[in-house]
């Protein structure tokens, strides 16, 4: 870690004044937990959670040959998207590694706004510079935007409260720009947590304003300030990739079990090479879900054995509070990497019984 | 806040010393730090344990953290409760959830620790 100060959300003293236990994610001061992680996990899956999710980068891509750009430089396929519609999707080398996993935004014809994780945020925009040999001009947005996530069952009732958008007519996946509070935001009905929910974007000078407004819309459902650690157990029990732990620049697509977010008949883009080789050729390992049978928690980095010899890792893994019982996300050798396998997950040295399992490990009823 | 009968460690375990029977637990900051415990890992009876070695663990949702033997000796029980509600770890540090008894092989070992006044300014000073 470098000795740079930590970067803040502009909600720092907010999550400082709820008592938040704050982290170093990243190089960010953000707050890992604030009541409890169970307790804010359970909120989200049962009633409705408000994050700040301020850190999380922005790019927005200009011009007439926006489309093109955004296109070439990502593996999901953007001539599909409409206006109002987004996506997850990747960003790769030429090798095939994840520079970071996105979401694609059509505002306009020539006007592409892109969600990425905070850490990779300087890194993706000099990437998707590198890459552009389009009429497009690439902005990095980040300081323009406070991006705060109502997640849960009550999160539409929570947020329709505070805007005149009608939020069921915004299907899953689409976003709208209107009023939320009194002030102009974009509300994505997207989300990282498995549940219904939205995510909404505004200015960093509105981002206290909003928290406080949701704050009190969801007052009478109960709602409650989510910290990194319920992101986590909320995002792994839904299977949805974290950067750095299932994907990074060693990893590709097909291998992490996402195969649906690459188009490989859209045309060129970067990465689509290697791609089509591995498609032809096959991977040698994959993700693949698990679920401890043994006592004992497997985690992030432990070592995964079959029969008696090391054969993966484990690279997320921990206590389902939804489905109490151990879970974790595993590399293995693809033939090995289906459910129903026994394994075993080395805890602290010591061999425990696991066994592979389908995923999703929890899906919500629609 | 901090029982004055009981001994503690800058890792945060606790020791109460009753003749040559010692009991062990981690302190009630250990516990707030740690978060929601959801297992805790504890040595077998008649282990012996040697002092600031690790005695076994305690993971909380996010993360696992060794607890190490405040004081030497061996292990005579075992807090069976924790097994089965881990969670009372974070209810009741200083009571029920103590982790082992051991009887002790050099009962002085806890007058080096701090006491509980001087375990508050610790904790006070490492926020």
């Amino acid at each position: 870690m470098s000795d740079a100060p930590l970067l803040k959300t502009p909600l720092n003293s907010v999550h400082r004044a709820l008592g938040a236990k704050m982290v170093d994610f990243g190089g960010w001061d953000m707050p890992v937990q604030y009541s409890g992680i169970i307790d804010e996990h359970n909120a989200v899956r049962n009633s409705v959670g408000v994050f700040d999710v301020s850190h999380m980068g922005e790019i927005e891509i200009h011009g007439p040959e926006a489309a093109r750009l955004t296109d070439f430089i990502t593996t999901n396929n953007v001539q599909k998207l409409k206006h109002g519609q987004a996506h997850y999707s990747g960003l790769l080398y030429e090798h095939g590694g994840f520079v970071d996993d996105i979401l694609v935004h059509k505002v306009e014809d020539d006007h592409y706004f892109l969600c990425v994780n905070a850490s990779n945020q300087d890194k993706d925009f000099e990437h998707i510079r590198s890459q552009n040999r389009f009429n497009a001009q690439v902005d990095f947005a980040s300081g323009r935007y406070a991006q705060i996530a109502v997640q849960g069952p009550n999160a539409r009732a929570t947020l329709q409260k505070l805007t005149p958008v009608d939020l069921a007519a915004i299907k899953y996946y689409w976003f709208k720009d209107g009023i939320v509070g009194g002030i102009p935001a974009r509300i994505a009905h997207t989300g990282y947590t498995g549940e219904d929910g939205y995510e909404v974007y505004v200015t960093p000078g509105e981002a206290v304003n909003i928290w406080g407004q949701i704050i009190d819309a969801g007052a009478e459902f109960g709602i409650k300030p989510c910290g990194l650690g319920a992101r986590n157990t909320l995002r792994l029990e839904a299977k949805m990739a974290l950067y750095g732990h299932e994907i990074d620049a060693s990893i590709s697509p097909l291998e992490a079990d996402l195969g649906w977010i690459v188009k490989l008949d859209k045309g060129e883009f970067v990465g689509r090479d290697t791609l089509v080789k591995q498609k032809d050729g096959g991977v040698a390992r994959k993700l693949v879900g698990f679920e401890m049978r043994g006592r004992g928690i497997g985690r992030d980095g432990y070592e995964v054995y079959l029969d008696g010899a090391p054969a993966g890792w484990v690279t997320s893994g921990g206590p389902s509070p939804t489905l109490c019982k151990n879970i974790g996300l595993c590399y293995l050798p693809v033939e090995q990497a289906v459910p129903g396998r026994n394994i075993q997950v080395m805890v602290r040295n010591q061999p425990v019984d696991a066994v592979t399992v389908e995923t999703p490990f929890y899906k919500r009823a629609k | 806040m901090y029982p004055e009968n009981f001994r503690y460690t800058k890792e945060h375990e606790w020791v109460l010393v009753e003749g040559d029977t010692g009991t062990i637990g981690i302190t009630d900051h250990a516990q707030q730090e740690l978060g929601d415990i959801v297992y805790v890992d504890l040595p077998k009876v008649g282990a012996h344990l040697e002092k600031g070695k690790a005695l076994g663990s305690v993971e909380s949702v996010k993360a696992v953290s060794d607890v190490y033997a405040p004081v030497s000796g061996e292990v005579t029980e075992t807090n069976g409760l924790l097994a089965d509600a881990p969670e009372k770890l974070n209810e009741d540090p200083h009571g029920a959830a103590w982790l082992v008894k051991l009887k002790l092989s050099a009962p002085a070992e806890a007058e080096n620790l701090m006491t509980a006044a001087e375990y508050q300014t610790y904790v006070g000073a490492e926020k």
